[in-house]
């Protein structure tokens, strides 16, 4: 009788992924996110989808990086100037070359949400201001109620960790305080807690789901 | 007994609709999206939508900033 070989099969994971989550990687490397905003929560849930193992993401952006974006927002001196979306794909790429990026240097209309985003598996709302959150979770609820939007709500001001939270409603996951306000100013870690709250959420929904 | 936002407890009346909801509630819902049991409901569909008793109402504020 043969010996059976009770070793697992060893996954084929490039290095880089090697201390993530036993099995993500296979998972990951065929999902899609989109990312609608490369701002404050976009260019960090960018970041951490990548670092996670996502094989694709779809960016759309029409800003240009400035001064005042870099108290919190996944960018450098160097990149003062340029589109962020192009930006932000030169960093992605510099972490994982393989990740496929399909990028659009345009302002999301409602119109446009359809066409940019109908083969993604999850979006993710990173925009800064409420009222295009606001139409972006309208518009993807009625065209796509079967596919999770997982958005960004209330990250204003310090502190106040124990107040962030993930709120899940069906398809639609808001993370946040869903009330701080822009006078309290914006702070790299809190916003970078949120957006990361949100790659998390998209994580384990691609995993578990 | 209407539930809103895992929280709040609200008397539930017969014919109740997200708009007098949010009456009771004092809620502007500018910048507002309503859920009721995972299921998303277009704002002009407020003034229509029936909450049915025991219902699972979310109410999710969208806040500036990002």
């Amino acid at each position: 009788m043969k010996k059976q070989n009770n070793k697992k099969k060893k996954e084929n994971v490039p290095e880089i992924f090697s201390k993530n989550v036993e099995g993500s990687y296979a998972i990951l490397k065929n999902k899609t996110v989109g990312i609608a905003g490369c701002g404050g929560l976009g260019s960090n849930i960018a970041v951490a989808l990548t670092r996670s193992g996502i094989g694709n993401l779809i960016l759309v952006d029409y800003d240009i990086i400035e001064p005042s974006n870099l108290n919190r927002q996944y960018y450098f001196q160097k990149d003062i100037g340029e589109l962020k979306a192009l930006a932000l794909a030169n960093i992605l790429k510099e972490i994982n070359p393989d990740v496929n990026l399909e990028v659009h240097i345009q302002e999301l209309k409602p119109k446009d949400v359809s066409k940019i985003f109908k083969n993604v598996d999850i979006l993710m709302e990173a925009f800064d201001k409420a009222e295009s959150k606001k139409w972006l979770i309208d518009t993807w609820c009625q065209k796509f109620p079967d596919k999770p939007i997982i958005c960004g709500s209330g990250m204003s001001g310090i502190g106040k960790t124990d107040m962030l939270k993930v709120n899940t409603s069906g398809n639609l996951i808001v993370c946040g305080d869903q009330f701080s306000t822009l006078k309290e100013g914006l702070s790299a870690a809190r916003v970078a807690i949120v957006a990361n709250m949100q790659a998390n959420e998209a994580v384990n929904l691609l995993i578990n789901k | 007994m209407v539930i809103v936002n895992q929280r709040d407890k609200i008397e539930w009346k017969e014919g109740m609709t997200v708009t007098d909801l949010f009456k009771i509630m004092g809620f502007d819902y500018a910048l507002i999206t309503v859920m009721i049991n995972g299921k998303y409901i277009p704002e002009e569909d407020y003034d229509f939508t029936e909450i049915k008793d025991g219902d699972d109402v979310r109410a999710y504020h969208l806040a500036h900033g990002g």
